[in-house]
């Protein structure tokens, strides 16, 4: 099976990378067009910013690639927002994958503190991503932003409120924490991934 | 919920952990990526790697180990010890380190932590602060505890918040090492007065002690080293522990 992790100017690829290793696959990590579409499955990392992300995508042609894809795909926190229709950071405009849209979390008390950090649970799992899933497990976040719970919820975590702790339409897949940092549970999900 | 976080930190030392010789079922107990896998099975939800090594070559020794760490362990870590600049940052990151922790260099230098944060954003940006308490209040110190400063705990903090930190880890000196307990009062003034989480360091000796850094000094993660490695505070165990006080923790 032939993996691609596309390479553009964010960090965190190397987590990815090194989390796919572990679980016995030879992920290739490139920009070059021909590879991302001939592969079996394409994720889609990141940590960065929506708006100069989203120009380095355009300026690469990589935005039409990415929608054009149809094998499953994996996006992954800052991924997983690029793949909606816009983001309230830096105003950007997305790929629109998911007609949706990403706000910044607005804390309600002292307590909210943003970023989102650490280990939380995620519920209603609704994605082959989640398979064999029989209770509520904790995932690894970093985030600012966030997915309002829509029709393509996939997955929910409640911090300040109920958000999309995953996404789910036809080929795409994505999830706004980080499963190369989510230890087993992580592992797991990944695998779930590979094996689509 | 979002969990607490229990943070064993490993000191390094050319490539080898310098505490944690009593860590049992180990084959190489000094290998920093042996025992981080260890911790990390047993449920540690992060790790902080400190470098404490001096020289050149020990630094690129940390890189390599850095490289290594990250393609072995499952959960973040955190990297630091020698942070002086941005150049810095951006080796260790680039090697897959998650977050960095800067200490003296940014009491030194502020300006450092506006500029990880611009460049790599605030979650990898750890502000450490060594601290003591003294008849004029909690001053800070500079290189690992060895130089006293006019600046305040609370006033650097918030400063350090102010630029872009994405956590504080407070050491208090007058509690490292004696084991009674973190400095929760001033853990829960930091607190009150960041908008970013506190992770507490220095004092650890009992689960007792983990459940005051959370209730009593509002800790969002407690770090701790030897009560790990000497296997005295087994992480499972803390975790149960925690759990039946009604804290919330990933078990």
């Amino acid at each position: 099976m032939k993996v691609a992790i596309i390479k553009y100017n964010a960090g965190n690829i190397f987590s990815v990378d090194y989390a796919l290793k572990r679980l016995g696959a030879e992920p290739i990590v490139t920009d070059d067009k021909e590879i991302l579409s001939s592969a079996d499955k394409v994720i889609f990392p990141g940590v960065g910013e929506a708006e100069t992300t989203m120009k380095h995508l355009r300026a690469n042609g990589l935005d039409k690639l990415i929608k054009n894809l149809k094998q499953p795909v994996l996006g992954i926190c800052l991924g997983m927002q690029l793949l909606c229709s816009r983001s309230e950071e830096g105003d950007a405009d997305c790929l629109g994958i998911f007609d949706t849209e990403v706000k910044r979390f607005c804390p309600q008390r002292h307590e909210d503190k943003v970023p989102h950090m650490g280990w939380n649970t995620i519920s209603n799992t609704n994605s082959r991503l989640f398979e064999g899933f029989a209770k509520e497990e904790f995932v690894y976040f970093v985030h600012s932003y966030y997915v309002p719970v829509n029709a393509y919820t996939a997955a929910t975590t409640d911090y300040i409120l109920p958000f999309s702790a995953a996404l789910h339409k036809d080929n795409f897949y994505a999830t706004q924490f980080h499963p190369e940092k989510s230890g087993e549970t992580g592992a797991r999900i990944l695998t779930n991934f590979l094996n689509l | 919920m979002l969990a607490k976080r229990i943070i064993p930190c490993l000191d390094i030392k050319d490539g080898q952990t310098v505490k944690g010789t009593n860590f049992v079922n180990l084959r190489q107990a000094g290998d920093p990526v042996e025992l981080g896998k260890a911790y990390s099975r047993q449920g540690a939800d992060e790790l902080v790697y400190l470098d404490i090594t001096a020289s050149h070559e020990g630094r690129k020794t940390f890189t390599e180990l850095v490289k290594r760490i990250a393609a072995e362990i499952d959960i973040p870590f955190t990297v630091g010890g020698g942070i002086n600049e941005l150049s810095d940052v951006d080796r260790l990151l680039n090697a897959g380190a998650d977050k960095v922790s800067v200490n003296s260099a940014a009491l030194r230098n502020p300006q450092l932590i506006d500029d990880i944060a611009k460049h790599f954003g605030s979650q990898v940006c750890v502000v450490a602060i060594d601290a003591r308490q003294t008849p004029q209040g909690w001053k800070c110190y500079l290189n690992g505890g060895r130089i006293e400063t006019e600046r305040r705990l609370i006033e650097w903090a918030r400063e350090a918040n102010g630029r872009g930190a994405g956590e504080i880890l407070f050491t208090s000196m007058n509690h490292d090492g004696v084991k009674t307990g973190y400095a929760n009062e001033a853990l829960a003034e930091l607190s009150d007065a960041l908008t970013i989480p506190v992770i507490a360091s220095g004092g650890a000796g009992s689960m007792e002690h983990f459940r005051d850094a959370f209730i009593r000094g509002k800790a969002d993660a407690a770090l701790a080293a030897s009560v790990f490695h000497f296997g005295e505070i087994p992480i499972p165990e803390l975790k149960r522990y925690l759990c039946k006080e009604g804290i919330n923790v990933r078990l």
